[in-house]
């Protein structure tokens, strides 16, 4: 039985559930202030940069942390928290990634993200709404879903390394995807044994994943073997939370790890093997 | 939009030295928002851009030949541009 409707939802489902107070719906983007020109009606935004990373150190914020902006956001425990965002659904497949590290399983994404609504041409407005401040309890950190970089060493040759990243990113030809700075790692490349399938592959041209049997022989045929544990990663850590939420949440595979490090902490490593060159 | 300049983006705006793909898209005429993607030789994706809010897009890309497919509310196009090393090409795309 496919489980998309226990982690996706359809436009139409969100229509009908705008004014609907169980759930909060939420916008996280890339661009952190497309929320301010519009958004879906009652969206409330979370701000990937602010919000969801520790002000000083390269970590997230800590359980504490994550009570807080959770509490201060009117979210409670047992709030259907609704995702989506623009870049079909990068950063809020990283905020559905990090809502699970923290253990809040009442999470679903949008499917088609701020795009397919655009497309489906349905109303985005400019009011803020109020949510009441609750008192958020979260959970110790689900390390199951978390890579480090010691996982990924250990991950090469043995487990599958999954690199979502551009061809040209993971060739070594640049350090970013092409319309983003050049910049942040030390050397260009790709993890040793890892296989380059761009998260672009999951996706329709409108933003909404492809259907289960396409995305499973995508893998089978990039020689994916899913029986394996299993680290994605990409350059911070969102376009694999992609990937991440393609192969645990909806094709039910387990041990499958995101790496937030990515290739901005890989890249800079000393003395960890590099490979240049497309893929074999 | 009433007003608007017809055509892609300000070229004053272009970074120097820089492969640069721009345009805009229009529908019936007059601009519509949505999103252009950009797709490399063999139709692989690259990269997807939101458009302004008079329809127009602008990528720095590779020199080669390049499909710009744009997406807007119920319509699609695909435009195929070839981009010379440091040059502009400039691409209206009507859907």
């Amino acid at each position: 039985m496919s489980r998309r409707s226990e982690v996706l939802v359809d436009a139409d489902w969100v229509q009908d559930n705008l004014d609907n107070p169980a759930i909060a719906i939420v916008e996280v983007d890339e661009d952190t202030s497309a929320y301010e020109k519009n958004h879906i009606k009652n969206a409330i935004r979370i701000d990937w940069t602010k919000d969801l990373q520790d002000p000083v150190r390269r970590d997230f914020v800590d359980q504490e942390g994550f009570e807080k902006l959770l509490s201060a956001k009117g979210i409670a425990n047992d709030t259907l928290v609704i995702l989506y965002g623009g870049n079909n659904n990068w950063f809020a497949s990283y905020a559905y990634w990090y809502f699970k590290l923290y253990g809040h399983e009442n999470v679903k994404l949008l499917d088609g993200g701020r795009k397919k609504w655009e497309l489906d041409a349905r109303e985005l407005v400019s009011e803020v709404p109020e949510r009441t401040e609750t008192s958020y309890q979260a959970k110790p950190q689900n390390k199951a879903i978390r890579a480090f970089r010691d996982d990924v060493v250990a991950a090469i040759g043995t487990q599958n390394l999954v690199d979502v990243r551009s061809p040209d990113e993971f060739s070594g030809k640049l350090l970013a995807p092409a319309h983003l700075p050049q910049e942040q790692s030390q050397r260009p490349g790709h993890v040793p044994t890892a296989r380059n399938i761009p998260w672009s592959k999951n996706a329709n041209d409108d933003g909404t994943f492809k259907s289960d049997d396409a995305l499973k022989e995508l893998y089978a045929d990039e020689q994916v073997d899913l029986a394996k544990d299993t680290i994605a990663y990409c350059r911070i850590g969102e376009r694999s939370a992609l990937t991440w939420f393609v192969l645990h949440e909806l094709l039910g595979v387990e041990n499958v790890k995101n790496y937030d490090g990515s290739w901005t902490e890989y890249g800079s490593l000393v003395g960890v093997p590099i490979e240049l060159g497309a893929n074999k | 939009m009433c007003g608007a300049k017809a055509g892609g983006p300000d070229a004053s705006t272009i970074k120097p030295g820089e492969t640069t793909i721009q345009g805009q898209v229009t529908k019936d005429g007059e601009p519509v928002v949505g999103y252009v993607r950009l797709l490399d030789s063999t139709g692989e994706f690259t990269a997807e851009v939101p458009t302004s809010a008079t329809g127009q897009f602008r990528f720095y890309a590779a020199e080669g030949t390049w499909t710009l497919r744009a997406l807007v509310p119920g319509a699609s196009a695909d435009r195929t541009v070839v981009a010379e090393q440091g040059g502009l090409a400039e691409v209206a795309i009507a859907v």
